[in-house]
């Protein structure tokens, strides 16, 4: 284990830049978003959730596939370069850092997504322990310890200091590179301390331990026909704000863009929310707000389940708890399963 | 809060309404629903407090589409968008009956980020009948007080007034909370060169996640179809696939509903982004309020804007170089 201070955060960050890019929290027009650092970057490790989840660095919102040009009478496709270039992601949460193993679930199972997969290839995750969990936070229900994320390197902040462990390969490459800023330290009392301090406060949250025990691989679809939806529902503007924001939303649309002289194919989030997902020739599967509603929660604590040894496809970040504009929520759907 | 429930219960009970819409409570304390209720039993989970602050109105349209009457507590400033919608006869005013309740300003439960209030165990000091001037927030980091003012919307900085503009009845007090000139904003964004304007509106839109919760929330956005989700589009409606297309969408978006836009401040409110959309609105009102003369969106149930009427002696605000 090493460490370095907190007041050398920029030097460290610097470092990296030097062999690759670093994505980092930076607050912007009040908000805190990852973005690729550099010297004028107002970088922002104390805000506990940035309101994207960074994932769109391994799974862009948008992203061109392939290119066609036409010249005359010939149609040139040009395809689109993969990521090859090493990158690190710097301060993820434990919840964040899962919501990228659950997109592993889905983009690096048979058939692979190369553009992902080049991405994760080249990435480094530098997650961080977090110190001062909210109450919309859950992730301890999903059996997501906040106190030891997942990743390459983990940092923990005590006080002044941040507590540099390597947990991978790809962590030891990049611990290497910063060396020469980082102290070696084998006392690892204050990382511990820390880690109890949060679960001490975890365990006075009021949605940390959530119970999920009617959830989960459901074989008669009970839940799917439940009267609840519609109660759930009612108030769902039939905005993306839920899936946009979350770790762990993995649906795309593919669409082409018309450059004048070709097309652009393109990707990007799509929205189980959105009255066009899923449109068909025949058109919509989904016809209701309800239907689509329930889509999204289904996907998460059943279907997801179903197909992945029961391991669920929310991380408890809270981020839709906290910015919903209807004040409907996934801990909402929960517990009204809990009422009998 | 106690009188509403008693009214909704008669009002279901006598048959005069077939379902109510109001707020439901949540664990949370801070986080109600809008919610639809349609037996007295359910009644029992309505709230009406400080956090009620999503503007029912545009929820309405559907409501009425289907069969019976619906009642609907109206904050002062939803009434705007509900006469609005009327003068666009998106409503049927004989599916609803409209019950005007006090309001003494709303909260923001996203200020609580930047307030560093974390980890809520309970609130109080927020519900209609107390006196709403400090909010108490017990934590697991400890207690916070704050005072009601500072947690407010920004749109209740810039109250629009304690009147109802349309109602059947009224339940409550209401309290004007403006403490902020409403153009102050737009002005000082005026005075700005247009380097900074420009460096301004990027540096906020630019954190555009096209989520679209600023259009489905908008009570002025009620097209059966927008343009944006057509599939015709080269581009798509849910992703901003280059800047240019950041700023098109809210500025198309703006220019669509200025001169219905009321400013009731739903945009900026649930943007999950914190972008200020209501100042591009805003400055609209501010303009068409110096061409033709002060023009409130909504005072009134059967008004014709000054963009859908035409007068001999308008003024033609372009020079003829097609600028302003």
């Amino acid at each position: 284990m090493y460490k370095f201070s907190k007041n050398d955060i920029d030097s460290l960050l610097k470092r990296i830049c030097i062999s690759q890019d670093v994505f980092v929290p930076v607050r912007n027009a009040d908000k805190v978003n990852y973005a690729l650092y550099n010297e004028n970057s107002a970088v922002d490790l104390e805000t506990l959730k940035t309101v994207k989840s960074g994932k769109d660095l391994f799974f862009p919102q948008s992203e061109t596939l392939y290119t066609c040009r036409k010249d005359g009478k010939k149609i040139s496709v040009e395809p689109q370069k993969l990521r090859d270039s090493r990158f690190v992601v710097f301060g993820m949460k434990a919840c964040d850092v899962a919501g990228v193993e659950i997109l592993d679930r889905v983009f690096l199972s048979e058939p692979v997504d190369t553009f992902y997969k080049a991405r994760r290839d080249h990435g480094t995750i530098v997650s961080l322990v977090c110190s001062n969990p909210d109450s919309s936070c859950f992730c301890n229900a999903f059996e997501i310890d906040n106190t030891m994320p997942h990743g390459d390197v983990v940092l923990t902040q005590v006080g002044e200091d941040y507590y540099w462990e390597t947990k991978s390969e790809k962590g030891d490459a990049l611990t290497e590179e910063v060396r020469e800023l980082l102290l070696p330290c084998e006392d690892d009392s204050a990382v511990k301390a820390e880690r109890e301090k949060i679960k001490e406060i975890n365990s006075m949250l009021p949605n940390m331990n959530i119970s999920l025990k009617n959830w989960g691989e459901d074989e008669n679809l009970e839940i799917f026909s439940s009267k609840n939806w519609e109660g759930l529902s009612s108030s769902c503007l039939a905005c993306g704000t839920c899936t946009f924001v979350c770790p762990t939303c993995q649906c795309y649309d593919i669409k082409d863009y018309d450059t004048g002289h070709g097309i652009q194919r393109y990707r990007c989030w799509d929205s189980c929310m959105y009255s066009d997902f899923t449109m068909m020739a025949h058109g919509n599967n989904r016809t209701t707000q309800m239907q689509r509603y329930r889509q999204r929660f289904m996907h998460k604590l059943v279907y997801f389940p179903t197909n992945n040894n029961g391991v669920f496809s929310c991380v408890g970040c809270g981020r839709c708890v906290d910015l919903c504009p209807s004040g409907l929520n996934i801990l909402k759907v929960i517990k009204k399963w809990e009422e009998k | 809060m106690l009188e509403m429930i008693k009214r909704a219960k008669e009002l279901l009970s006598d048959n005069s309404v077939d379902r109510v819409i109001g707020w439901k409570r949540d664990e949370s304390g801070f986080n109600p629903e809008i919610s639809v209720f349609r037996t007295a039993e359910e009644l029992e989970l309505f709230v009406y407090d400080g956090f009620c602050s999503a503007n029912m109105s545009k929820m309405l349209i559907n409501e009425t589409k289907k069969e019976g009457k619906v009642l609907a507590f109206l904050k002062p400033c939803d009434t705007y968008s509900m006469n609005q919608l009327l003068c666009e006869h998106r409503i049927d005013r004989e599916k609803l009956y409209i019950i005007g309740v006090g309001c003494k300003g709303k909260l923001d439960q996203r200020k609580f980020a930047s307030l560093k209030i974390k980890g809520i165990l309970s609130v109080s000091g927020a519900g209609f009948d107390d006196k709403n001037e400090i909010v108490a927030f017990k934590t697991v980091y400890g207690e916070r007080k704050v005072p009601y003012k500072e947690l407010m919307l920004e749109r209740c900085a810039v109250c629009k007034g304690k009147e109802h503009r349309i109602f059947d009845e009224i339940i409550g007090e209401s309290e004007e909370t403006a403490f902020e000139e409403r153009f102050a904003q737009i002005e000082s964004i005026e005075r700005m060169s247009p380097e900074e304007r420009y460096k301004f509106f990027r540096s906020e839109l630019s954190k555009c996640i096209r989520c679209n919760a600023c259009r489905n929330a908008c009570p002025a956005c009620s097209c059966r179809k927008c343009v944006f989700d057509s599939n015709n589009f080269d581009s798509s409606q849910k992703a901003n696939v280059d800047s240019f297309e950041e700023k098109m969408f809210h500025i198309i978006r703006s220019f669509h509903v200025s001169g219905r836009c009321t400013d009731c401040g739903e945009c900026s409110r649930v943007c999950p982004q914190g972008i200020p959309l209501h100042l591009f609105n805003r400055k609209f009102i501010k303009d068409i309020n110096d061409f033709y003369g002060e023009y409130q969106a909504g005072e009134t149930s059967d008004a014709r804007g000054p963009l859908v009427s035409f007068e001999t002696d308008d003024p033609e605000p372009y020079d003829n170089k097609g600028r302003a």
